[in-house]
């Protein structure tokens, strides 16, 4: 499926919808999302992964940038991950730097 | 230079126009001339730095993949212009960093009377390749046509870390805990999501904390090929494998097959986030490293690398061109070259800097101190180097003092003040005196001091012995004292493979039997082997699943073997539960008493007025240890007022060690006045859970004087 991510800012929170597959092809595109949110200077990045079907390494790595680029003040939720892609956050150890949520609940 | 109202977009578009914009174009690839250093594939604002040495090529190409691609994406040769010396560097921009691999084609003469091997038909890893592709999934049988059959990828280095850094334990506090990453969970009985991989490692981190030991050091995890010389058994038909790994592909790169994430190229983090993890919970890292030879073999081996190249420069050669065997593995790295020595060190230093490494331990050193002819060095510059290095000030280095060339150096290994040895004297005379050998109660009180004998008369204390009774090379515990052969069929070599000096002991019936008395022998036999090496001064180290009894059914060398030989059987946690509490008790005994951890030898003399000796011999009787050749029993004791040199105060320890076949009635000596009673730690002759009690709540002995210590059983008291 293409790649799609979609950014809504709402009370200085980043809710960004990935859909499709999340590859080296797609990774750009979610990398400029990241830095158009990031520009907005958010409290929270929330990254709502439902309708994510596969995570690469590339795509990990934008996931790196994004907490690189946010800062440590600002928490990260990776929301309804599932299958391969929540599998691939867990292995890779990711899942510790993140929340991990089947839906979005404000910590 | 910056000001402080500069636009940062403005200050990184000029640093990129000054120092990065491309001058050349080939292939359709814009490029410019690379930075020679560092070495191996850097990326730099744009592209990719590529850098390569070789002292007698010709030329040199740059072979571009796209990811697992048969054919090359393009072929890129260095213009000369871009060599500087012998080095080869070319920036080549616009790459997309996840998806390329790449190599070299190197030109030179093909003359091995003198040392050349170019092949300008082969497709070379680069030595300095930060991860490879390849072998991603463990066992999955390669494509054997494959030009490229290792390939280098490009890594990011941008792990978070947080706050972590190596522990820097000191080497005296170590519980050393050898093991292979796949083995520990991939048999069924883990229950491991991921069997066999770092992920898995990482969910096994409570078990490896609650048996209380504070290092893993973990069997090669460089990139190797398991498929390396691997073949089926000519009677079972079982496929046989490099499985070990003492056979490295690339020094650089994490074994992708280890990992579970490697099919996604993910290895690097993977492995990351296991050290972190076993950090946060204060366990530290050792790394075995095998920079003796490469998995290149000699004339007869693959040329995939080094022999591409550099052969003359990175291999021991003799006169004719042919190549030196001090490894046992067909060819030898010739370490003590300047060029090799350097990739040794940017290697341990890349591993301690951006894997966070705690240190390492060097296979077959003996090999680090030789010549490029194979002459013994009495100041080898490499072993130097490594023991003054900056980035590696704080690690720990560790030998396997001996080569399989017949140099055998334990004890006068080449330390500069730095360096332990594996103490393959421990491992012998330990053997010996538990299974009830004569003339052993001499060299036992050595060991125990931590081998003041070997390291004593060069300024070196016990930390330079790192004390083992068994590791992956030979018997396990439980086999020690179950059998008196190898039994190395399954390794299709006729059992011809393996050492005979195994100084084992079956206890009466080789192999499994339902002898009750074998069987409790036994028992008792690992619990004293356990409790010596955990009273002993020095570093201990144990062997993955030893604590819970395992077994290779008498095989002695399971370097081929991806099954139950291997594998830890998690089963045996359960039914061996009672030696698995037994050895994690011992552990948190060692941890509980300082008195067992000095950095400084013991003195035999009472330094601190107490009225008695740091440590001190007895026998049957106090004070009158038995050092005739018909001996098997010895005791000592550890004056609580001396630990750590009289820094810190402990209780006194008393510990009484039979491998008489006959009970002995044993005088205690009394501790000084004030010191409180003796209470009971360890008695190995006593069934579970009498056997060993939790540190702090050991009983009062009764008989204050006096006790009955049963054959082949080991006692340990304190006084408090």
């Amino acid at each position: 499926m293409a790649f799609d991510a979609q950014l809504a800012m709402a009370d200085h929170i980043a809710k960004i919808t990935l859909i499709g597959s999340l590859d080296a092809s797609s990774a750009p595109r979610f990398k400029e999302v990241i830095e158009e949110a990031a520009v907005q200077s958010p409290t929270k990045l929330v990254l709502l992964m439902d309708s994510l079907d596969f995570l690469a390494s590339a795509g990990l790595r934008v996931l790196i940038f994004a907490k690189q680029k946010m800062g440590a003040g600002v928490d990260i939720y990776v929301v309804g991950s599932q299958g391969p892609v929540l599998a691939t956050l867990e292995m890779s150890g990711f899942h510790h730097s993140v929340y991990i949520q089947e839906t979005y609940v404000e910590a | 230079m910056t000001t402080a109202n500069a636009a940062p977009g403005r200050i990184d578009s000029l640093e990129a126009r000054i120092d990065y914009y491309p001058t050349h174009e080939i292939a359709g690839f814009r490029l410019r001339p690379g930075k020679p250093f560092p070495f191996g594939a850097t990326l730099v604002p744009g592209g990719v730095n590529f850098s390569i040495f070789s002292s007698h090529a010709f030329s040199c190409i740059l072979v571009l993949f796209e990811k697992g691609a048969k054919e090359p994406l393009a072929e890129i040769p260095f213009p000369d212009s871009f060599r500087i010396g012998h080095v080869w560097s070319m920036m080549v921009f616009d790459l997309d960093c996840e998806t390329i691999e790449y190599g070299y084609r190197m030109d030179g003469p093909f003359d091995p009377l003198v040392g050349h091997r170019f092949d300008k038909s082969k497709i070379l890893l680069d030595p300095y390749a930060k991860a490879v592709g390849g072998r991603d999934v463990w066992g999955t049988p390669p494509n054997w046509d494959n030009l490229f059959p290792y390939r280098g990828r490009l890594v990011f280095e941008d792990f978070d870390w947080e706050d972590d850094r190596p522990l820097e334990i000191p080497i005296e506090d170590l519980i050393i805990y050898e093991m292979h990453v796949r083995s520990f969970t991939q048999h069924s009985s883990s229950g491991a999501k991921h069997p066999g991989t770092f992920a898995a490692m990482r969910d096994k981190i409570p078990y490896i904390k609650e048996l209380g030991v504070n290092c893993v050091e973990l069997m090669p995890v460089y990139e190797f090929d398991e498929f390396e010389n691997s073949r089926l058994h000519p009677e079972t038909g079982e496929m046989l494998y490099n499985y070990w790994g003492y056979s490295t592909v690339n020094f650089f790169a994490p074994k992708a097959g280890f990992a579970a994430t490697g099919r996604l190229g993910m290895q690097v983090d993977e492995l990351k986030t296991l050290v972190k993890e076993l950090h946060k919970n204060n366990i530290e890292v050792i790394l075995d490293v095998v920079f003796n030879h490469t998995a290149e073999g000699d004339e007869r081996g693959p040329t995939f690398s080094f022999r591409g190249i550099d052969n003359k420069t990175y291999y021991m050669l003799t006169p004719e061109g042919y190549y030196y065997n001090f490894s046992g593995c067909g060819n030898t790295l010739n370490c003590n070259n300047p060029i090799v020595r350097s990739i040794v060190l940017d290697c341990l230093r890349y591993w301690a800097s951006e894997y966070h490494i705690d240190g390492f331990r060097f296979d077959l050193a003996a090999i680090l101190g030789r010549d490029p002819w194979g002459a013994p060095l009495s100041n080898p510059p490499l072993l130097e180097s490594l023991a003054f290095d900056p980035v590696l000030g704080k690690c720990k280095l560790i030998a396997e003092a001996w080569d399989a060339g017949g140099l055998y150096q334990v004890g006068s290994f080449p330390a500069f003040g730095r360096w332990a040895e594996w103490n393959g004297k421990y491992r012998d005379d330990l053997r010996c005196f538990l299974k009830g050998d004569a003339g052993k109660v001499g060299a036992l009180a050595q060991r125990i001091q931590g081998s003041p004998d070997l390291y004593g008369w060069n300024g070196r204390g016990p930390t330079a012995s790192i004390n083992f009774i068994t590791c992956h090379d030979g018997f396990t515990l439980y086999d020690m004292f179950a059998y008196n052969e190898k039994h190395n069929d399954a390794n299709g070599e006729h059992n011809n493979d393996g050492g005979n000096d195994n100084d084992s002991w079956n206890c009466g019936c080789e192999g499994e039997t339902d002898n009750p008395w074998i069987n409790d022998l036994r028992k008792r036999l690992i619990r004293n082997a356990w409790t010596i090496l955990m009273v002993s001064h020095g570093v201990p180290m144990v062997l993955m699943g030893d604590e819970m009894g395992r077994t290779q059914y008498g095989n002695n060398n399971t370097y081929c073997q991806d099954n139950d030989l291997n594998w830890l059987d998690w089963s045996l946690a359960e039914k061996n539960a009672d030696l698995l509490r037994f050895t994690s008790y011992m552990v948190a005994f060692r941890k509980a008493h300082p008195a067992l951890r000095s950095r400084y030898h013991l003195s035999n003399q009472d330094f601190m007025g107490s009225g008695y000796a740091d440590i001190s011999w007895h026998g049957e009787s106090a004070w009158n240890a038995d050092w005739s050749d018909e001996s098997r029993t010895l005791a000592f004791m550890l004056c609580g007022k001396h630990a750590k040199s009289g820094t810190v105060c402990d209780d006194y320890i008393y510990v009484a060690m039979n491998s008489h076949w006959d009970t002995k009635y044993i005088e205690i000596p009394m501790p000084a006045p004030g010191s409180g009673k003796w209470y009971v730690a360890v008695n190995t002759g006593m069934p579970s859970p009498e056997d060993i009690f939790e540190p702090g709540s050991e009983p009062e002995l009764g008989d204050q004087r006096h006790f009955l210590i049963p054959a082949y059983s080991v006692v340990v008291l304190v006084a408090r």
